[in-house]
């Protein structure tokens, strides 16, 4: 049941992102509006998905590559929709979603693996510390895209020959308002998950602060957005400047998300999540 | 046979001494309308008149005789030889008519393709026209589909979309970099004419305040009290820079009035808000150099022109869309109208109820069970003849009307009331309120 409901959101994910690629060209609203709905319905069933997995699972369903991947492109998707409510921006969509569908996609060729849960898992601090961190993480994309967003626009006004994306994205003021907004909002949550996790590793592991290669790198990408949010409310840093690290702080927290789990040991990664190798 | 003929000239035919002479002012107007509507053969008309162009739009089923007596009338009413008149005009009939007045009305066949006006005018026309009962059955529904294929042609092709004149251009790349213009403010350096129509333009779009500096203070009052601005001196230029949006200049001063440190500095203070240069004096009045700060973009006159330009070879390319959807409609009123005659309107009648008493029988047959034959061969000539004493005097009826000026009006009718066309059923109800609905937005 559960595979096909992942593989139903795929589906629809990936018909969202031909509908969203065909509205960037044609510009036809009928094809947004219809994109959007296909999205809506996507992410409905990717719910409904992550609910069962919840249940089997008996803990949130991020513990794997694969598992973090789908709920990471489920985050992305709210953030979008509770964006969209606010800024009404539908070609934000042919940036957002053919992202999504590429991290569904990479989530679909892996392997499902067994993982065990340990009674920490089910506390009430994981599931927090889980879900402010990935839903903030899923912000910061939408800050990316918006700061792309950004200066492709830019480039087509100072260009002096506007061309075809001049009249489909929307003015420099609204993306850089989107940029600003999802920035603070994600930073917001970046820091209730990183406080989150601090609880539960000083009750799992009896020390608020561990250098895991993990945490170090949260910082740092902490560290980033921080300097950037100061950047634009104190000393005025906005527009083309704010979108360039933006974007640079996206990169950080991808390499974070998925690098570090990879190339470096901890008790973050997923080997050590399927292995428990705690330390 | 029915025919729409439409017989006009445009800014292309014709040079504007000519057009003027044939120009129907209100006044006249309805004197061509009832000259027209007198004309023997002529069923129904409308009269559109506009600087661009004239166009005679009526139906006959005496093509020849009407076209000459309409010419005749022209050539009177404007005093120029008739000669000399049909060199400039054109005469268009049947599905050519068809097609020009929808390329008309959908501003295919503009100055400046894509433009709106020209829909408003053909609605003034009709609504002038109806006033005298001029159009009927035929050119209500030609002017309701002109109505229906201008709005889908806006909506589905770009031939109206980007800006084609320098002002709107300015407007356009100030709403791209600012999105609302409520509340922004502008500042005019120099009160030339262009530069006024650019801060009119901007106003329209509920710009917040506008300042405006020129060297002869009078001449910056006058023009200030005309936008409802505020004047200032040319000493206070720089300081307003940092309160300001957006900044149009436009004097005849040699050297730039707007240089690169006096931004760079400003930009501090500003805390990098974007701030927009639309530069219309020539030479330059800003140094080309300021494009390159961070969150500045300067637009001179040449930059508008080019974009202008562009965006006018992009409504070519969309208008080719458009021809298309155009010829699509054109084949779908050519349909209709030939249903519009007698003869037609008789067949699918017959051709409706034998369909249905057929389908009507086959399922009493199959209730029925297996019957002889003979059996079934008497029930169907009883259900052919049921009809046919049905139909015999709505028939005859429509029969009579042949000749009668009411002809079109009773086809329409029957059609509509055994609902014969079924692409169009239901659609004068629709048809009224849409033009009820654009009768209110005309007025905003």
């Amino acid at each position: 049941m559960d595979i096909i409901l992942f593989k139903l959101t795929l589906f629809l994910y990936i018909t969202a992102t031909a509908g969203f690629l065909l509205f960037i060209i044609k510009q036809n609203k009928w094809l947004g509006l219809w994109s959007q709905r296909v999205l809506f319905g996507g992410f409905l069933i990717h719910s409904l998905y992550l609910v069962l997995c919840y249940y089997k699972l008996g803990a949130i369903p991020a513990l794997d590559i694969k598992a973090s991947l789908s709920f990471y492109a489920w985050a992305i998707i709210a953030a979008y929709i509770i964006f969209h409510i606010k800024f009404k921006i539908t070609v934000l969509g042919s940036f957002i979603v053919p992202f999504t569908a590429f991290l569904m996609i990479i989530s679909s060729t892996i392997p499902i693996s067994a993982v065990k849960v340990v009674p920490m898992f089910k506390g009430f601090w994981f599931p927090v510390h889980v879900v402010t961190a990935f839903l903030g993480d899923a912000i910061f994309a939408v800050a990316c895209m918006a700061g792309i967003m950004y200066l492709i626009q830019e480039r087509q006004i100072k260009s002096k020959r506007p061309g075809p994306f001049f009249a489909r994205l929307p003015s420099l003021n609204i993306l850089d308002s989107l940029n600003y907004h999802a920035i603070t909002y994600g930073f917001f949550l970046l820091t209730i998950g990183m406080i989150t996790g601090s609880i539960l590793a000083q009750g799992s592991h009896g020390s608020y602060w561990l250098w895991d290669p993990k945490e170090v790198w949260s910082l740092i990408t902490w560290l980033c957005y921080a300097a950037l949010l100061h950047q634009r409310m104190a000393v005025g840093w906005r527009g083309r400047r704010s979108a360039i690290m933006s974007i640079g702080c996206f990169l950080v927290l991808i390499f974070t998300f998925v690098g570090v789990n990879f190339l470096m040991e901890g008790y973050h990664s997923f080997e050590s999540i399927r292995g428990q190798k705690l330390p | 046979m029915i025919k729409i003929v439409d017989i006009g000239m445009n800014h292309n035919t014709a040079p504007v001494e000519l057009r003027e002479l044939l120009n129907f002012s209100d006044d006249n107007l309805a004197v061509a309308i009832e000259a027209i509507m007198g004309i023997r053969g002529i069923k129904e008309s409308i009269v559109l008149s506009t600087c661009n162009r004239i166009e005679i739009i009526f139906t006959t089923d005496n093509e020849k005789d009407a076209q000459e007596s309409v010419i005749d009338f022209l050539s009177k009413h404007s005093g120029v030889q008739r000669d000399k008149l049909l060199s400039a005009m054109y005469i268009k009939t049947g599905s050519e008519a068809i097609r020009h007045i929808f390329r008309v009305s959908s501003s295919l066949d503009s100055m400046i393709v894509g433009e709106p006006q020209i829909l408003g005018q053909v609605k003034e026309a009709y609504r002038d026209a109806v006033k005298h009962r001029a159009p009927s059955v035929v050119l209500n529904r030609l002017v309701h589909r002109c109505f229906y294929l201008a709005k889908k042609i806006r909506t589905e092709t770009g031939i109206s979309e980007s800006a084609v004149s320098i002002s709107f251009a300015a407007v356009e790349l100030a709403r791209k970099i600012f999105g609302d213009l409520h509340g922004k403010r502008a500042m005019l350096i120099g009160a030339g004419e262009m530069a006024e129509l650019a801060a009119t333009y901007l106003l329209n779009n509920s710009l917040g305040e506008i300042l405006i500096a020129n060297r002869t203070l009078s001449r910056a009052v006058e023009l200030a009290e005309h936008l409802h601005g505020k004047p200032i001196s040319l000493e206070e230029i720089n300081d307003q820079l940092l309160g300001v949006d957006i900044v149009i200049t436009s004097t005849a001063s040699t050297d730039p009035v707007i240089t690169y440190e006096n931004v760079k500095k400003v930009m501090k203070g500003r805390k990098n808000r974007s701030l927009f240069f639309i530069d219309i004096g020539v030479p330059r009045n800003v140094d080309p150099n300021v494009n390159k700060i961070e969150n500045i973009f300067v637009y001179d006159i040449d930059d508008l022109k080019g974009i202008v330009e562009q965006n006018i070879e992009n409504r070519r390319g969309e208008a080719a869309k458009a021809e298309r959807i155009v010829d699509e409609e054109v084949l779908k009123f050519s349909q209709w109208i030939k249903t519009l005659d007698i003869v037609p309107t008789i067949v699918s009648l017959q051709d409706k109820c034998e369909i249905i008493w057929r389908n009507e029988l086959k399922k009493t047959l199959s209730n029925l069970g297996d019957q002889p034959h003979d059996k079934v061969e008497y029930l169907e000539n009883m259900a052919r003849s049921i009809t046919k004493k049905i139909l015999n005097d709505p028939i005859l009826f429509l029969k009579r009307k042949q000749d009668r000026k009411s002809r079109d009006t009773y086809l329409d009718f029957v059609r509509q009331l055994f609902s014969l066309d079924p692409d169009n059923g239901g659609e004068s109800g629709r048809r009224s309120k849409s033009l009820h609905h654009r009768g209110t937005e005309d007025t905003e």
